[in-house]
């Protein structure tokens, strides 16, 4: 397939609080393509999905971001939602009184308010929502519970993917959703992801662990280190990293 | 980007939508207080011989009395001679015997205002009693409620057709001399609401008066008086505006609810009385008093109030619980923005045995804003097996609000159980940014999670004002974030 480069980091760096955390980041993600992105603590994984997603305090000193031929950081948060980018947080918080149907609901529409779509209606979401609640295996009485709020680990997990599902993104990046899960739970979201898998769509997987990459099987595999992609390959490299560590990787970025 | 740009400055510049001047000719009279006053404002509306006495004893206990200090609220000195105590449209003489015959420009005011007063209301099944400054202007509804023989009209009317009723229940609950505002109001109160659910009857409507303050440098002082008798039920509607205007204007309001034996009165207002500009420029003084009397075994009081408006809020709707088995609500929004004041809540007085109450009050405070939850529990030496359930939650907005708690417990009774909860929270930056990068803006976002926290005391609010109640929410809170 031709790479339309939906997403095209190029030269990124970025502080925190006047700490360096990206230094020269480069990234090119095409349509139909799914990246993972390893690495040890600290190299900038989590900066990395915080900043294309626009939060405060994460400031860009360098680099651009262009995302559907659009300048990505001259964006709200909200307008690159509405562009179709999608983060699924490593700890999702808690809204208290926010119903979970309410918030799908206020986002579908944002989504489509954007896109001059019409509002989607009690009945039609509805009908929307329920075979991916099934697909992820959750009850029906968790759309009245209010968001996150004494959702166990796996369900909050679980709660990003079916949001993601619903609001079926261009590019979605996917931030240690693997950690904390077990087997079972993992498998259910594993699902979950390859269910959006298509060709207009692209995804990105932050990780630590090879387990999610067999189940979900990236076609490029990145190891960051230090603010910057010092090594990139096929899902054989999460397999050696899996087994050696990044030691190994650090070692010949360095001798470059 | 270009329409969501103008939408953001219409957005801004929607801030209070209900501050338009009806241009009317006004029966005003001078400003200024004296017991001349008082005998005018009883004269103009040809009030019997008691009730201009009534009026004059109150006027004169006002004299001896010193305005309250002891709220968290802090303004200038009003200077109650420089208020003129009775503002009218003209005309009242040949005063409008049906909807057709009220001053059009009136029913515009409505019109601007959302009230369905017109052929509107028979659509929402509302009946509407509108006052407007001083007088009560139309009821709409009347002859489908005489039907099953409630009487729903403007007090003074009451007074007029019904004083025996009036002079029975009137002061009963908020004695003329129970504080200093309720005294003043005693003394010149101009009109309200009045209604009777008579024996056994389930009023078939919601009933729903609308107040606003039109008329410069006057006072509003409504009366209103709800007498539900026995195993009766009524559900009853209150919304307030007022103009912008720079000055600070006076609204001192009594409420009295009585609910004899088994009988049930749920009481909803929905205040967004003018709040003053971002700078505390303006807006109205809302200093009322607002009681019910649980006087029957089984009867239920249930406040529920949602308070956006005004530059001063000092209210406390409460409950005297004194028949046997008796049960006291109060679900609570209060907010504050700018430089807004808010000192709220609620009083359960458990005489009888067996008596419930439950408070519930949410407070969000933003900007400059002051937020108070001021509440007392008192459970009597007669209230066997008494029991209340409190819990208190505060919404900060921002740094520079204020959220307090002053909770009192007074249980003279030791088989009584009393819980009190309260929570202080603050909108997360966390919060915001997982609502944004799901496609929400911070506004949005804002008055979701504002509308969460709020969510037990909005779903206890009848449909249409649910509605409104968080549109409201959303247009006080405009700006508090960003």
């Amino acid at each position: 397939m031709k790479k339309d480069n939906m997403l095209r980091i190029k030269g990124l760096h970025a502080q925190v609080e006047d700490r360096a955390i990206l230094n020269g980041l480069d990234l090119k993600v095409s349509s139909g393509e799914v990246h993972a992105i390893m690495g040890p603590n600290g190299s900038g994984k989590s900066t990395l999905a915080q900043i294309l997603a626009g939060r405060k305090n994460y400031e860009v000193t360098g680099g651009t971001i262009e995302f559907c031929g659009k300048d990505l950081l001259s964006l709200s948060t909200e307008e690159r939602a509405q562009e179709g980018l999608f983060l699924a947080f490593q700890y999702p918080v808690e809204i208290p009184g926010v119903n979970n149907a309410y918030l799908l609901k206020a986002a579908l529409n944002a989504q489509r308010a954007a896109n001059d779509e019409p509002q989607v209606d009690a009945f039609e979401f509805t009908k929307l929502i329920k075979g991916k609640m099934e697909l992820m295996q959750m009850s029906s009485d968790f759309l009245n519970r209010s968001v996150n709020e004494g959702f166990s680990g796996g369900e909050k997990k679980r709660n990003e993917i079916l949001q993601m599902l619903m609001l079926e993104p261009r590019l979605a990046v996917l931030d240690e959703t693997d950690s904390g899960l077990d087997v079972d739970a993992l498998k259910v979201v594993a699902s979950g992801i390859n269910s959006l898998r298509d060709s207009k769509r692209a995804i990105i997987l932050i990780t630590h662990y090879k387990r999610l990459l067999e189940l979900v099987v990236p076609d490029h595999v990145h190891v960051l280190s230090e603010g910057r992609i010092v090594k990139s390959g096929d899902r054989e490299l999460a397999r050696t990293l899996d087994k050696q560590g990044y030691d190994w990787v650090r070692e010949e970025a360095a001798n470059l | 980007m270009s329409t969501q740009s103008k939408e953001l400055s219409e957005l801004i510049e929607k801030k209070y939508q209900h501050g338009f001047v009806t241009d009317i000719e006004q029966d005003l009279i001078p400003p200024g207080l004296d017991e001349d006053i008082v005998r005018l404002i009883s004269q103009k509306k040809g009030e019997p011989e008691f009730l201009t006495e009534w009026r004059l004893k109150a006027y004169r206990h006002w004299l001896t009395m010193a305005e309250p200090e002891w709220s968290h609220v802090h303004y200038t000195p009003i200077d109650y001679q420089s208020i003129s105590y009775f503002a009218s449209p003209k005309n009242q003489d040949d005063a409008p015997k049906s909807l057709d015959e009220v001053d059009p420009k009136l029913l515009e005011t409505y019109e601007k205002l959302g009230i369905p007063l017109h052929e509107r209301a028979k659509l929402a099944g509302v009946a509407v009693d509108a006052v407007f400054d001083s007088v009560s202007v139309a009821t709409t509804f009347k002859e489908k409620l005489a039907d099953v023989g409630v009487i729903f009209c403007s007090f003074s009317e009451a007074v007029r057709n019904h004083p025996a009723l009036v002079k029975q229940y009137l002061g009963t609950v908020v004695p003329q001399r129970d504080n200093f505002f309720a005294a003043l109001n005693s003394a010149v109160f101009s009109d309200g609401s009045f209604v009777y659910i008579p024996k056994g009857v389930r009023c078939p409507m919601e009933l729903s008066t609308y107040f606003r303050i039109n008329a410069a440098n006057t006072g509003q002082f409504e009366r209103t008086l709800i007498i539900a008798d026995e195993g009766s039920h009524v559900s009853y509607l209150e919304g307030c505006t007022a103009p912008m205007r720079d000055e600070n204007q006076l609204h001192a309001a009594v409420v009295e609810l009585v609910a004899l034996k088994d009988a049930e009165i749920k009481y909803s207002t929905v205040q967004n009385w003018y709040p003053g500009d971002e700078h505390g420029v303006g807006g109205i003084y809302n200093f009322v008093t607002k009681r019910g009397d649980c006087r029957g075994a089984n009867s239920k009081i249930s406040w529920t109030q949602v308070e956006t408006g005004s530059a001063i809020t000092w209210k406390y709707p409460s409950c005297i619980l004194r028949g046997e088995n008796s049960i006291g609500e109060f679900y609570s929004v209060a907010v504050t923005n700018n430089y807004q004041q808010a000192d709220t809540g609620t009083k359960m007085i458990h005489i009888g045995p067996n008596t419930r109450s439950t408070i519930i009050s949410k407070g969000i405070s933003a900007g400059k804003a002051e937020n108070s939850y001021r509440g007392l529990v008192r459970i009597m030496p007669s209230a066997r097996g008494a029991r209340n359930y409190t819990q208190c939650d505060s919404l900060l907005i921002g740094d520079q609000c204020g959220a307090h708690t002053f909770p009192y417990v007074e249980a003279r009774e030791c088989s009584a159980r009393v819980e009190h909860e309260a929570t202080t929270s603050k909108i997360s930056e966390d919060q915001l940014f997982y609502c944004r990068q799901r496609g929400l803006t911070e506004e949005d976002a804002v008055n979701m999670i504002v509308n969460g926290f709020c969510r037990e005391v909005f779903k206890k609010l009848p449909m249409e004002f649910a509605v409104e109640a968080q549109a409201l929410l959303n247009v006080s809170l405009e700006g508090a974030v960003g």
